[in-house]
């Protein structure tokens, strides 16, 4: 039997139940265009983040209270859970530590926002008047926090624009408003500039005060949940940050680096762990993906064996003409191969125009690898093999005899 | 041509055995044209799928142009049906969503000797020689009337011109009169190209257009003689 024969023999059995055949291909086209779409979102927001990430700036430390951690946990969603970082700690790093650019205080806390009826809970910034350099945030529209503001301790509000969005609705001026933070009520001065979401904490909704505003009305006491220090290149970094763990361990009076109270990560580590997260979720995506595909393989299997079944008359006969089991066998898993060989293909088209309709209507930015679709690729003949194997076997090993007797 | 020595065929189901043939011989010279009648339950299908390779007697031995087919493998016996066995079956078995032609051109797909390209002459020759008008070549096979069918059926046995044709209950599904007609497509075979036929059939009146009769019951041959035509012929 020569291979274009085969191919004849499998484009009439398939035409020949065009519908059952357009059905099981869905299945895999559905299968091969969500893994490329899924992974093409996962892959679009790992980018987003390196950028958002990149765009920070790389000289940058942070210093956070509580013990060291793994790169897994590293992420939380509120920071200060520790209270061991003072002001006199950012002040001690800021006189004995070298090549420092600026080094910024921070005290944030969760706070409800209020005005006139609406409400809506973020985190509250309560920054000196180095932060602003350091992050480079500019504002959009009115000013961004005076030094002489600062240092005062006035009650005045800098919005991120997703908060100015929730309170006040999208593009409007709330220079000048009176705003509720928790009990207290401050003057809004200035909305950001958007910056866009860098992983899992949106830097647009946050609201920015005096430092000493925040530790006078709510948390009540002077430590801090972190300290950014900005170095002057980023070759100095690492040393910058050897000198802050040795000046902090002896200030804290522990001797053992293992057990440290506070924890120190740059902008490298920052990325490495947002991208382990965002490289989860392209893991996750695809999974949810993959798991549509194994339907629809199993779909083909299932339509295989119908066909199998279906045909086991027919089978015999050819047995009986001098077909031998490898020549049957070919031929169904051919089939079978074909289906999903079409269903890849239709799905790669269908998965390339979901990734490019999601970047432009749905607001997510994608990026189709070439990996994902040749893998896509791979994965759908490999599914019509794998599937496709046990009803060509069966049909295969059918004895002639009985298939021919079959009714 | 053909030589069975002593076959038998146990069926075995949990602890029941079946006795289907109990120890068949018979010799077959080539050009012959054998039927093989029987009560249903004799046995002569079973020993019918045995001559045609589809089936491995439990004992005995079976020569098919002097070679023993008990020691062939399985794809080995797949290239004898292919090159030497063409099979007629009582319910045709035509693909039904394939041209006539289609179906003739068939049993070549496994044969590898065949070229692509001399497959339409071969399928165009055996119609010719089963009688089948040129006209209906290229309907579907579910188009024909089923005297026509097992006429395909039949060039599909002759079309890679086979030593031993098998037929079994060939008129089984066909009316008296296309009944006839394919038989004496069998006996035109027989005579005019010297095809040697095996003819499974329960009728008496089938197994006369054959030149031998073996008679089969309960596994064993009662009877193996020449049939009447041949012995009015002879008389004559």
């Amino acid at each position: 039997m020569v291979l274009t024969d085969l191919i004849g023999e499998t484009y009439t059995s398939l035409l020949s139940n065009k519908s059952r055949s357009a059905l099981t291909i869905l299945g895999i086209v559905i299968g091969i265009a969500s893994v490329i779409t899924m992974v093409s979102i996962g892959q679009g927001s790992t980018k987003d983040i390196e950028s958002n990430i990149q765009a920070l700036g790389s000289n940058l430390l942070v210093v956070s209270p509580g013990a060291q951690r793994s790169f897994g946990t590293m992420v939380r969603s509120s920071a200060g859970s520790a209270s061991t970082l003072t002001e006199e700690d950012a002040e001690a790093i800021k006189q004995s530590v070298e090549n420092l650019k600026a080094v910024s205080s921070l005290v944030s806390t969760n706070q409800q926002v209020i005005y006139k009826g609406n409400n809506t809970r973020v985190s509250v910034y309560g920054i000196d008047s180095a932060y602003q350099s350091i992050k480079s945030l500019e504002a959009e529209m009115g000013s961004f926090l005076s030094g002489e503001q600062i240092s005062k301790g006035a009650k005045v509000a800098v919005l991120g624009p997703t908060v100015r969005g929730d309170l006040f609705g999208e593009d409007s001026d709330p220079t000048g408003q009176k705003i509720k933070i928790g009990d207290q009520q401050f003057t809004v001065i200035g909305i950001t500039k958007a910056k866009g979401s860098s992983g899992t904490s949106s830097a647009d909704n946050i609201i920015y005060v005096p430092i000493s505003v925040v530790e006078h009305y709510f948390t009540g006491n002077k430590s801090l949940s972190s300290i950014n220090i900005e170095v002057v290149s980023d070759k100095l970094m690492a040393s910058a940050e050897e000198d802050i763990t040795s000046l902090l361990l002896v200030r804290h009076k522990i001797s053992d680096a293992g057990s440290a109270d506070f924890s120190i990560m740059n902008q490298a580590d920052i990325m490495e762990t947002m991208s382990s997260v965002s490289g989860t979720m392209t893991l996750l995506l695809g999974a949810v993906a993959g798991i549509s595909l194994i339907v629809g393989g199993i779909g083909i299997m299932n339509m295989m064996l119908t066909t199998v079944t279906e045909r086991t008359r027919e089978i015999g006969l050819r047995k009986s003409l001098g077909a031998r089991s490898a020549d049957i066998g070919s031929q169904f898993l051919l089939e079978s191969i074909t289906l999903t060989f079409v269903g890849g293909a239709v799905g790669i088209l269908l998965g390339i125009a979901a990734s490019f309709l999601v970047d432009k209507f749905g607001g997510t930015t994608t990026v189709i690898s070439a990996w994902s679709i040749i893998l896509s690729f791979f994965v759908s003949a490999a599914i019509g093999i794998m599937f496709g194997y046990y009803p060509a076997r069966k049909a295969s090993l059918l004895n002639p005899i009985e298939a021919l007797r079959y009714e | 041509m053909i030589a069975c020595e002593n076959i038998t065929k146990t069926y075995k189901t949990g602890d029941a055995q079946t006795d289907v043939l109990k120890g068949i011989s018979f010799e077959i010279k080539k050009g012959e044209f054998v039927a093989i009648i029987g009560p249903s339950g004799s046995g002569k299908s079973t020993l019918m799928h045995i001559l045609g390779t589809l089936d491995r007697p439990t004992s005995g031995k079976y020569f098919l142009n002097g070679q023993d087919m008990l020691k062939l493998s399985d794809n080995e016996l797949a290239g004898i049906r292919s090159q030497k066995i063409g099979f007629v079956f009582q319910s045709f078995n035509l693909l039904p969503r394939a041209s006539v032609l289609r179906n003739v051109m068939l049993p070549l797909v496994y044969d590898n000797n065949v070229k692509k390209e001399k497959r339409e002459e071969k399928a165009a020759q055996a119609l010719l020689s089963a009688g089948l008008d040129e006209d209906k070549w290229h309907h579907l096979s579910s188009q024909l009337s089923g005297g026509q069918m097992q006429r395909v059926a039949i060039a599909r046995a002759l079309v890679n011109n086979p030593d031993l044709i098998l037929a079994d209950e060939p008129t089984g599904n066909l009316d008296s009169k296309t009944g006839d007609i394919v038989l004496d497509a069998f006996c035109r075979l027989n005579k005019d190209f010297g095809h040697t036929i095996i003819l499974i059939t329960h009728e008496r009146y089938v197994a006369e257009h054959a030149d031998r009769i073996i008679e089969m019951k309960d596994g064993l041959i009662v009877a193996d003689e020449a049939s009447s035509k041949t012995n009015l012929l002879k008389e004559k």
